[in-house]
């Protein structure tokens, strides 16, 4: 395999990004999402299970009405995110199977820290109506101020609490 | 021209989900191109040695809004119909919180978990099944918190209503902060 090519500057990288939210927000008159996708799939996943306990839920069966949840147009766009992610990666020589984690922390350790973070940002994103793409992103693009709140609180709290997981990655 | 397209009635909703996909893809080829596929180079942003998140998330977030504020005052895009997140003070305080913890613990944030799983990693996809399994749970267990879910609702309020000041002001004021922001970002690395 061909040696990895080296990551964009970040700053032609952002430019980029801003763009596409731009396209977003001329196209669809919305921005960019993910954790929508994850809640819509929560909820369909649910109505299959246990239709009744969806249904109870006002945060899921939000997702039931109209064309239900697996026509979530966040679930379109994060599907989308996962092909370009691979593409950019196969054509710059990046894919690779791995556990990415730090010396001194075991595979099995750091797959449970990625899943407990995860959850972690499923009930803050919940709360928060959205994550650094649907939120910070989107709404800080478009000035909203909860937006700026959220960034704000989201990277205090990431810096709080990182001295804690520094062991992680050295 | 009018823009947005969709809220003119000039795509289908067919059309609206094929425009999900391309716009994910490009999103997708961004954040990789960027490194921001793994979660050593999103760690490393809260140990101060790899500033990428900040530069690459304020770059992009001072364009869009540099690209809406001109094209709305071209009149090319009706920005009264582009949606602009609504604003609920606690819920978002306490939802930064967490969800700023679970970044830091977990090394990557939804969209960029999908990134990393998609591009070969595995704790990319563990981050995407604990985050499935947040949503899930809290969903579940949504009675109990939505008193606090739906208090401090303030709509869709912008920074130049809130402050009472012109958007293009704060417009500017927000370019002046992110190019010190960059300054004090390329400092701090170069520390090092």
């Amino acid at each position: 395999m061909k040696e990895a090519r080296p990551y964009s500057n970040p700053y032609v990288a952002g430019v980029g990004l801003g763009l596409v939210l731009l396209a977003a927000f001329l196209v669809m008159g919305r921005g960019l999402g993910a954790s929508g996708a994850f809640t819509s799939a929560a909820a369909g996943v649910t109505a299959v299970v246990s239709p009744a306990r969806a249904a109870a839920s006002p945060l899921l069966s939000r997702y039931l009405g109209g064309d239900g949840p697996w026509r979530e147009w966040l679930l379109f766009e994060l599907a989308g995110v996962a092909i370009g992610g691979f593409l950019s990666a196969w054509l710059a020589g990046r894919l690779k199977r791995e556990v990415e984690r730090g010396p001194r922390v075991s595979r099995g350790g750091r797959l449970a820290f990625a899943f407990g973070g995860g959850a972690l940002m499923g009930l803050g994103a919940v709360l928060a109506r959205g994550c650094t793409s649907g939120i910070a992103l989107t709404g800080g693009a478009l000035l909203g101020v909860g937006s700026w709140l959220f960034i704000g609180a989201a990277f205090a709290a990431a810096y709080a609490v990182a001295p804690l997981t520094r062991r992680l990655w050295r | 021209m009018s823009a947005p397209l969709a809220e003119f009635g000039l795509i289908s909703s067919g059309a609206s989900l094929i425009a999900a996909v391309a716009i994910g893809i490009a999103f997708g080829w961004t954040l990789e191109r960027a490194g921001l596929g793994s979660a050593r180079k999103l760690s490393a942003q809260f140990t101060l040695t790899d500033l990428t998140v900040f530069k690459v998330m304020f770059s992009a977030i001072v364009t869009a809004m540099l690209g809406t504020f001109f094209l709305g005052w071209l009149g090319v895009v009706d920005l009264r119909r582009v949606y602009v997140p609504e604003t609920w003070l606690m819920p978002q305080l306490v939802g930064g919180l967490v969800f700023g913890a679970g970044f830091v613990v977990a090394g990557l944030c939804p969209g960029t978990s999908c990134v990393s799983a998609a591009t070969g990693r595995v704790d990319g996809a563990a981050v995407m099944a604990g985050m499935f399994t947040g949503v899930l749970v809290t969903g579940l267990a949504f009675s109990s918190l939505q008193a606090f879910y739906e208090s401090t609702a303030r709509g869709s309020i912008t920074l130049p209503e809130l402050l009472h000041v012109p958007y293009g002001v704060v417009v500017f004021a927000v370019v002046l902060i992110a190019l010190g922001g960059f300054r004090g970002a390329e400092w701090v690395e170069k520390r090092q």
